[in-house]
């Protein structure tokens, strides 16, 4: 509970309690974890001192699944069970997937919800499993580094992931076992690693090359305040891509055909990878690679003639670029920082062209692997509460625009894209037909005028509507987009109340109940007790509670509650607190629930006496 | 205490209920609002805490949407006082400045055959641009003369949805000239 948050910014209920908190940066090459120690954030290495954990998992017969470096190391030898670049499949039906490129090495198969799954030695994994497998691994090595529990994570995503990645994403932790504060935005967590360092109002440019996606972001920073004006990206072009482009190179001066097996494949990548890397430093490189007749193929390759073969997704970039600054109103001119995120950055060509496109230097003190991790980990300290004082704020926007299918198969915009969120917008429809007593509803999301050429997010029904003539009924539906940037949406027919509620679930996701069940059977595998677990969770959230009850009915209870009110508040506390040692998580889920709702007024006249103090408080020339 | 829900977009922020507006001021009190509101200021509070935040957070984010936007604070007004602006029925327009968005339509068409066809867009965008602002300073006067000028109001703010549109399809066009040519 949050009642102490509102009355006195600032103040904890008991400020030497640290919370362990972690920002994880869940890439499509490599991922990260960082977290916030002695004041400062970093990345956290494995026992090897390593930081960068690879984002590849091989599942084997028998036995758990290898995760980073020792699965990357089988990658060329057992092509079809270790699962790289999984991001690229999040939130994405089978018949995506296939259309991102022939070089898949996987055997991919629907499950029954369309939601694509892996065939691997140890049965079909899902995206969202491989990706909890990653996460994981990340919360074992906080956990054992920072010596304790985590008390929550922030993790991040492309701007431009839609709402089943995102969903998709959310639902990788939770099956981790991490509490999710918030997912933000990759570009956004690399501006606070930047902004917060430097404390220098501006607008700051991000363009984020990571390994599978492009995202390119633009805030304005100002006390503190990160508001994103605009993002713009491509999920399906990256670093990945550029790796393409050289081994496409090598096939062509190797002779290779299009036919070659999945670890010819990987041994092509793995080299044009390699090239790549030592070009940024290098001007020439020497390249090897072992041919299926066990021959070996060499060859050279400079920067220059790479430069020519990644021209054209370097200009592919630049057009999200574009749009993004068209989008806040912006010219390149008004840009104050540019920061680059991403391994793909190093590579000299991308630097020059950002160069030229923004007319000044990027930035690049962080390291481009692991500012989106830190960045991630300063925001997660301060929502577990470690940093009362902090005056920093992210205000995200929507990147693709939210609608609903209307007649004709066109979509009509509810929230456009770049929308700050949280955003609630709400539309009227109405129905067609005499006597029509239920309507479809249809979710998209994208800019395009087709439904067909949008995402496709929810399809619900409301039902129940009196029959009336054709355009008599008043259906408000309405859309809410948390801070997460996950949507819910509401229909009402207002004259007879007919109502419908979604929690959008995208078609292929996965349900509340397969998460629950998932997770059932990974704490069993890892001989962790689930109703421990559970009650360990639930009890300190009932002292959470009752704490943060208890100090707020100290300063204001008696002003805002009149004695008929209190005594309830009191004795829902008070059934809390009996049933707080007992062994039922169930039954402190459930009086946490009731002291919710008995303080629900409460906390609603705290929350706008707060915000009565905090413009009262101010003269009109203090904000000048 | 009334509120953020219930209190219309000028009471959120305590400004005036004017068209004149301090874009500084207003900018501040929405970072002070939402520093409050915000549902990471309340990442570890109950579910139904959140809700209200998430609520609230949304209301102080519609309102300043609204209030930023020169058309849609001129709407927001003339609701406030009752107007109604109904986009199906159109209101009476001079045959001058209908004749006048045919011609900036016509112009806008044409920017594509032209020899430099971003410059050109850029001189058309800029004359828009004039226009649009001159049409904000008369709706300033009619707005503030009361509801004697009301009709007055409503012809001008519907003169500023042409316009709107007319430049959202000056962006798509940039932005389709802008890709095709690099």
């Amino acid at each position: 509970m949050a009642l102490l948050q509102i009355s006195e910014p600032g103040k904890s209920t008991d400020p030497h309690q640290h919370r362990f908190a972690a920002g994880i940066d869940l890439g499509t090459t490599n991922s990260l974890v960082a977290s916030v120690r002695s004041g400062s954030a970093d990345t956290l290495p494995d026992e090897q001192g390593r930081h960068l954990l690879p984002s590849v998992v091989r599942y084997t017969a028998d036995g758990a699944p290898e995760v980073g470096q020792a699965a990357k190391l089988q990658a060329a030898h057992d092509p079809l069970n270790t699962i790289i670049s999984v991001k690229r499949f999040m939130g994405r039906g089978v018949d995506d997937i296939l259309t991102l490129g022939s070089m898949l090495p996987y055997e991919f198969i629907a499950s029954e919800s369309g939601m694509p799954l892996i065939n691997t030695a140890s049965g079909p994994r899902s995206p969202v499993q491989v990706s909890a497998d990653i996460l994981l691994e990340l919360k074992r090595r906080t956990e054992s580094t920072l010596g304790g529990d985590l008390s929550g994570v922030v993790i991040t995503v492309p701007a431009y992931f839609d709402e089943a990645q995102r969903q998709a994403t959310k639902d990788a932790g939770t099956l981790a076992g991490l509490k999710v504060l918030r997912l933000i935005n990759e570009p956004t967590a690399a501006a606070v690693a930047y902004g917060l360092d430097r404390k220098a109002d501006g607008v700051i440019a991000v363009y984020d090359l990571g390994g599978g996606t492009f995202d390119i972001s633009i805030l304005r920073l100002n006390q503190g305040v990160f508001e994103v004006l605009a993002t713009a990206g491509d999920t399906a072009l990256g670093g990945d891509d550029l790796d393409r482009e050289i081994a496409r190179w090598i096939m062509q001066q190797a002779g290779i055909g299009n036919a070659v097996d999945h670890a010819l494949q990987r041994r092509l990548l793995d080299a044009a990878c390699a090239a790549k890397e030592q070009l940024s430093e290098a001007d020439e490189v020497e390249l090897g690679v072992a041919l299926d007749d066990g021959s070996q193929w060499h060859g050279s390759l400079s920067r220059q003639q790479m430069n020519e073969l990644l021209e054209p997704l370097v200009r592919k970039t630049l057009a999200p670029c574009r749009r993004c600054l068209r989008d806040a109103g912006l010219r390149a001119g008004d840009i104050t920082e540019v920061v680059m995120v991403g391994g793909s950055t190093r590579v000299p060509r991308v630097r020059s062209a950002v160069a030229e496109f923004f007319g000044r230097e990027p930035l690049a003190e962080i390291d481009p692997d692991k500012v989106v991790a830190i960045g991630a980990a300063v925001q997660a300290d301060m929502l577990v509460g470690n940093k009362p004082d902090e005056e920093m704020l992210l205000l995200d926007v929507i990147p693709l625009s939210l609608g609903i299918e209307t007649m004709g198969g066109l979509t009509e915009k509810i929230v456009p894209r770049n929308t700050t969120i949280p955003v609630a917008r709400a539309q009227e429809f109405t129905t067609f037909k005499d006597g029509q007593t239920a309507i479809a509803l249809h979710v998209v999301q994208g800019e395009r005028e087709l439904v067909d050429d949008c995402r496709s997010l929810a399809r619900f029904e409301l039902r129940d509507i009196p029959p009336m003539t054709a355009g008599a009924a008043r259906i408000r539906v309405t859309f809410q987009v948390d801070a997460d940037g996950l949507l819910s949406v509401t229909a009402l027919e207002q004259t007879s109340g007919a109502q419908a509620h979604i929690e959008v679930k995208p078609s292929y996701g996965l349900s509340d109940h397969e998460i629950e069940s998932m997770l059932r059977a990974s704490m069993e595998s890892a001989g962790e007790d689930l109703q421990a677990r559970r009650l360990r969770e639930q009890q300190v959230e009932a002292d959470r509670v009752l704490e943060a009850l208890q100090s707020a009915l100290q300063q204001d209870g008696d002003r805002l509650l009149d004695s008929q009110e209190r005594a309830a508040i009191d004795a829902a506390a008070q059934a809390l607190r009996e049933v707080r040692d007992a062994t039922d998580h169930q039954a402190i889920r459930r009086a946490v629930e009731r002291v919710e709702a008995a303080s629900a007024p409460y906390v609603e006249r705290r929350m706008n006496a707060s915000i009565q103090r905090a413009m009262a408080g101010h003269g009109v020339d203090e904000f000048k | 205490m009334s509120s953020v829900l219930a209190q219309n977009h000028f009471e959120i922020f305590s400004l005036p209920q004017s068209y004149a507006l301090d874009r500084a001021l207003l900018d501040a009190r929405y970072r002070e609002l939402q520093r409050a509101f915000h549902p990471d200021r309340f990442a570890s509070a109950g579910d139904h805490e959140r809700r209200v935040s998430i609520q609230q957070a949304a209301q102080i984010n519609e309102a300043y949407q609204v209030l930023k936007d020169p058309l849609r604070r001129g709407q927001y007004l003339l609701e406030l006082r009752g107007k109604v602006i109904n986009d199906e029925q159109d209101t009476h327009q001079d045959p001058v400045f209908l004749m006048q968005q045919i011609e900036l339509r016509e112009a806008l068409g044409e920017v594509r055959g032209l020899p430099d066809p971003l410059a050109a867009l850029e001189t058309l965008a800029t004359d828009i641009r004039n226009q649009y602002a001159e049409l904000q300073a008369a709706l300033q006067l009619a707005l503030d003369a009361g509801d004697d000028a009301a009709g007055e109001a409503l012809v001008l703010v519907r003169r500023m949805q042409f316009f709107t549109r007319l430049q959202e399809e000056v962006q798509a066009l940039e932005a389709d000239l802008e890709d095709e040519l690099f």
